[in-house]
């Protein structure tokens, strides 16, 4: 607790020196970027350290590993459940007399809001950008095993959640591994439980906070010229400040009612440029195959657009991270492996849907410079070269602009909002393993909520590099925990399964007429 | 044969009316029981928050208590005190829909709702619901103007 009143203290001293430096802005900016990188470096190198002889990080070998062992223990879940699933969305399993509860939709949506967003738009724009249109194959391959994942984590998060007599719940990985370790006769349970509220926390100040102040000043500054990022950074953090402190529910409430509005605008934009680019579409494929294997001149070759692929795609949809357990375990329901089959539609519409319609029009576009001569892809560096230099979200935002030319625009709009509405969600993980850690209580969670508002403003100071490193670092160690602990856990989601299966199969759990 | 009427609340003055012509139709009936409904107008498919979502159980109870105390219990005890058989529900849900569902579920034979309503805690049941009560309904709809 003595670092943490430190960095109490130290929080309003450094928001309040933002200001005072104003004419000073740039060297604040690269201040705070240099102490930021210096700070989380050790961290993002464990947790991207290479395999031994190789450029491989061991931590997409994690993923990648815990996927495809789901979805063969599973027995490939996410293919045979996928229709049953969306019939449990569809509210035909739901039982009329539980109206009034969360309803699977709801808890499907609103674990999207906090996936779909800026890993949509800036991360595949990362991963393309340095891995090539081959990035996309293993994006939507990670996006595919990943939906087993998700079921693993999600029925978990349900079965072992905390219901307070007050009618309120918490969920998530801390409950499933603490209670599921010691159900199991387990040891460690609680140590795991702890690092994983830990890592959640990083990963909600980091992937759910500060990537996305980050992005989001980004895109602003393309509109409206270059200007220091703390603005935007004390702008944001002022808004989520009156929203997760304030409890001003009203923004919350307009941002929950349009965040899926802009999801479809993009979407649509995005089949629009597709479909007015037919002709192009099937070159555009075969980029992406042969780019999976080949690379076509990206720095690493094809395992180069592997592990982007993989890391964009884990990034987004977060599957194996267990954030979505946290957010699927408010639906009451008797079976809490239907929150299992409703999660596994998350990273089919994030990553292999939304991911792809980002990827293909970038690949369109023609941002991305070739070689005439060889047909690879020309390097800046260790990226691709691009028209105007662009990346991250800048580049989405060009490749869409090359079609439409005032789309960039509205990208700016729901860039703000993707990442404020992310931010409003992660706000809720971090909290949830902050009180796990210290406590449920107003003056805990008051805590927690000043912090994560600090860091939205130095997210929007730092520069790209160190606040994506350290992002993707904070998230990809919550899967460290949250997969280590499904593999002791997931014998417990198989009989779930089991009985589940045979209790459709006969009848037992049928259908509601509505 | 015991004839079930079904009355649609909405909280606001006008329900008086409908409880009023129920009466009065209870009674010339003679051997009837009369339910009281408020929907409260709530749909699976709008968006929340993670946290309005772990508050959603400890709100739908509070809203049906809500409901319960302020607008069906009064109802209820209005009709008994005036000899009627009568009991009370609240459920959440498109109102027009769970109306019929109710009327349904409990062997109601009539729908007795108000055109308008007058204000009042929510105006639930009236304007489009009325009409897409009235095209929708299994059982005959009485809507008291």
């Amino acid at each position: 607790m003595k670092i943490l009143n430190k960095a109490l203290l130290a929080a309003p001293a450094i928001a309040a020196a933002l200001p005072a430096h104003a004419q000073d802005a740039m060297s604040l900016d690269e201040r705070v970027n240099t102490i930021f990188a210096e700070f989380t470096g050790p961290f993002v190198s464990l947790i991207f350290a290479p395999l031994p002889g190789t450029s491989f990080p061991w931590i997409v070998l994690w993923l990648v590993v815990a996927a495809s062992v789901f979805t063969i223990y599973f027995s490939f879940v996410q293919l045979r459940y996928f229709s049953h699933a969306v019939s449990l969305v569809k509210g035909d399993y739901s039982d009329p007399d539980d109206a009034g509860e969360v309803s699977h939709f709801q808890a499907l949506a609103t674990a999207l809001s906090g996936t779909v967003g800026l890993g949509n738009i800036a991360g595949v724009a990362v991963a393309v950008g340095i891995g090539g249109p081959g990035a996309t194959f293993w994006m939507i391959l990670a996006g595919l095993l990943g939906m087993a994942s998700k079921f693993t984590e999600c029925t978990l998060g349900v079965k072992y959640r905390n219901e307070y007599p007050d009618g309120t719940v918490s969920g998530g990985p801390m409950y499933y591994i603490s209670k599921g370790f010691k159900e199991r006769g387990l040891p460690g349970g609680g140590a795991l439980a702890i690092l994983f509220s830990v890592f959640c926390i990083l990963g909600a100040l980091g992937g759910g906070n500060m990537f996305q102040a980050n992005q989001a000043h980004a895109q602003i500054a393309g509109i409206v010229g270059d200007y220091p990022g703390w603005i935007t950074g004390l702008v944001f953090a002022g808004v989520v400040f009156a929203v997760i402190v304030g409890g001003i529910k009203s923004i919350a409430n307009v941002t929950e009612k349009v965040v899926p509005f802009m999801g479809i605008l993009y979407v649509g934009a995005a089949l629009v440029i597709l479909l007015v680019n037919y002709d192009q579409i099937g070159w555009a494929f075969g980029q992406i195959f042969a780019g999976a294997f080949t690379g076509l001149g990206v720095a690493g070759g094809f395992v180069g657009a592997l592990i982007q692929g993989f890391k964009r795609a884990a990034f987004s949809n977060e599957a194996g991270v267990g954030s979505a357990a946290i957010a699927h375990s408010a639906v009451r329901t008797k079976e809490p492996i239907t929150e299992g089959f409703v999660s596994l539609l998350e990273p089919l519409i994030d990553t292999v849907v939304i991911c792809t319609m980002t990827a293909l029009v970038i690949t369109i576009s023609g941002q991305l410079l070739i070689d005439p001569d060889t047909g690879l892809y020309m390097l800046d560096g260790s990226a691709i070269a691009t028209v105007d230099g662009n990346s991250g979200v800048s580049l989405t935002s060009a490749a869409f602009g090359a079609s439409i030319s005032w789309f960039p625009y509205v990208l700016a709009i729901a860039v703000v909002l993707f990442a404020f509405s992310t931010m409003i969600s992660w706000s809720y993980y971090g909290l949830k393993s902050w009180t796990y850690l210290f406590g449920e209580g107003k003056t805990s969670e008051l805590i927690f909520k000043v912090i994560f508002c600090v860091f939205i403003v130095i997210g929007a100071a730092a520069s790209l590099g160190p606040v994506i490193d350290f992002s993707d670092a904070a998230i990809f160690a919550m899967a460290v925990v949250n997969i280590t602990a499904l593999y002791f856990l997931m014998s417990i989601v198989r009989e779930e399964l089991r009985s589940y299966s045979e209790r459709l199969r006969s009848g037992e759990i049928k259908k509601f007429a509505h | 044969m015991t004839t079930k009427l079904v009355i649609g609340l909405d909280g606001a003055g006008s329900g008086d009316r409908a409880l009023s012509y129920a009466t009065d139709l209870a009674k010339r009936i003679g051997d009837c029981e009369l339910l009281v409904a408020y929907v409260i107008e709530w749909s699976p498919y709008s968006f929340q928050t993670a946290e309005e979502n772990a508050q959603r159980h400890k709100r739908r109870e509070e809203e049906i208590s809500t409901a319960m105390t302020r607008v069906v219990d009064p109802a209820v005890e209005g009709l008994r005190k005036n000899g009627m058989t009568a009991s009370g529900i609240v459920r959440h849900g498109d109102v027009a829909h769970t109306l019929n569902s109710i009327c349904e579920k409990e062997g109601g034979h009539q729908i007795i709702v108000c055109r308008s309503s007058e204000g009042g805690i929510t105006k639930r049941i009236f304007g489009s619901s009325t009409a897409n009560l009235v095209m929708s309904a299994t059982v005959p709809v009485t809507v008291i103007g």
